[in-house]
């Protein structure tokens, strides 16, 4: 792994054309982190089971600790950096956050959700979200703040939704 | 770690072919199952990887009059968002929601969850219940193998160093029974303590079992036993059978004696279902 040369890659990070060399062993997460300075989104687990580390990767989630860097040419990646704070603030009044350190991966995730509603015809919102732990707040504030934000009020939560 | 990143089919077979058995180039999809726990892994690291995810003739869902066809970067997410799929083969959906979350079902490919080799894997037998049949490609040409023959031990495939999964064709067939049984610590993000996947079509029964056996293993006795007898009375008559068919182990996830003692209690009800529902 070491000596290995860096790998020139060319993709588009929050809507804006990035170019940068990277170490052939790096992951999406240590590019973004180490490489780019941009330190929103967080490693939890390392083995894509947390969800923390979520990003998008051509619109759909994706855990960025298990993606090798190289793979990103010519693709589109969008961060939590990228987000307006208006658009999740349903998250923050229903009591979704406490200690943050799942909440850009909770974010990304959420945010999929309401840029794409017509998930729910298929999914509940627990099922789409079961790749985002939490070990402070719970879940039932995270599925209520992404009703009422889907909703534009506060919902009823799928409590009884499970996932199959 | 090094990798090549080919942009064609071809040239990927070349990188491959030009390599000796004893220092191949290993391919690399979703990277799922690699990269965990990447950073302390110095073994995989210090490998040479073949990614192949910009061949654009691997992508896609393709359908046929005869079979429905997986390209090797086809991914569960492909599948669950496919709507034939959803209604001719269910199955194959129902595995794949329970993969992960979408951040793997989104990145996880079927081909590299059978190249993996998992014996716990989830695409694996809900593909074998269908007589999936795995395509190779090499140099040398293409060659199709039955997904129940692919498997030659714990994490071994019939996969030459020199070949490349490029597709995988599930034959079309009324199915009427499809079911898949995962049963594991919760719901979601769960690693199976015992899988199961059973259909039913004009050939006759498939039964086929995850995380009890080296391999993920058809149970072609179980087959022979329902396919004559019908429905059995008791889980336990299913045992003599079962035990011909599996093997399985005490490890961190499970007993050997709980996944039996399961195996046998859901493949029992998942038969019984059926044969009640079908007269």
């Amino acid at each position: 792994m070491h000596g290995s040369p860096e790998i020139p890659l060319s993709f588009t990070l929050n809507g804006r054309t990035v170019e940068v060399a990277v170490d052939p062993s790096a992951r999406l997460l240590d590019l973004l982190r180490y490489d780019l300075g941009m330190t929103g989104t967080k490693e939890g687990c390392g083995e894509g089971e947390c969800g923390a580390c979520t990003v998008w990767l051509d619109g759909l989630p994706a855990d960025s600790c298990l993606v090798p860097a190289f793979q990103v040419e010519g693709r589109e990646i969008r961060t939590i950096e990228s987000v307006d704070p208006d658009r999740v603030r349903e998250l923050r009044s229903a009591g979704a956050t406490q200690c943050g350190a799942c909440t850009p991966g909770v974010v990304m995730s959420a945010l999929w959700i309401l840029e794409n509603p017509a998930l729910l015809d298929t999914h509940t919102i627990r099922e789409l979200m079961a790749g985002n732990l939490c070990r402070c707040t719970g879940y039932d504030g995270i599925v209520e703040g992404i009703e009422a934000a889907m909703n534009g009020r506060p919902g009823k939560t799928d409590r009884a939704g499970r996932v199959p | 770690m090094r990798s090549v990143r080919p942009t064609g089919l071809g040239q990927a077979l070349e990188l491959l072919g030009e390599r000796p058995a004893d220092a191949p180039l290993i391919p690399l999809a979703g990277g799922t199952d690699l990269l965990v726990h990447w950073p302390i892994r110095p073994d995989a690291r210090d490998r040479e990887y073949l990614d192949v995810t910009a061949l654009g003739e691997l992508r896609g869902v393709r359908w046929s009059d005869e079979a429905l066809e997986l390209g090797a970067l086809a991914s569960y997410w492909d599948v669950i968002g496919d709507r034939r799929a959803n209604e001719e083969l269910p199955i194959l959906v129902a595995a794949a929601r329970q993969v992960g979350a979408i951040q793997i079902q989104s990145r996880g490919t079927w081909a590299g969850n059978i190249v993996n080799g998992s014996p716990a894997a989830d695409g694996v037998p809900v593909l074998m219940a269908c007589d999936a049949v795995v395509v190779l490609a090499s140099r040398q040409g293409t060659r199709a193998l039955p997904l129940d023959h692919y498997y030659t031990g714990y994490r071994e495939g019939a996969r030459r160093h020199d070949e490349l999964v490029v597709a995988i064709r599930i034959p079309r067939a009324a199915r009427p029974l499809q079911r898949f049984v995962k049963v594991g610590p919760r719901r979601a993000q769960a690693i199976a303590k015992v899988g199961l996947a059973v259909t039913r079509s004009a050939a006759g029964w498939r039964v086929v079992a995850a995380s009890v056996a080296p391999t993920v293993r058809r149970c072609t006795s179980v087959e022979h036993l329902i396919d004559e007898n019908g429905a059995p009375n008791a889980p336990e008559d299913l045992d003599a059978a079962l035990r011909a068919d599996v093997a399985p182990i005490d490890d961190i996830r499970s007993t050997a004696t709980y996944r039996m003692r399961v195996l046998a209690r859901v493949l029992f009800d998942a038969v019984r279902d059926e044969t009640e529902r079908s007269g």
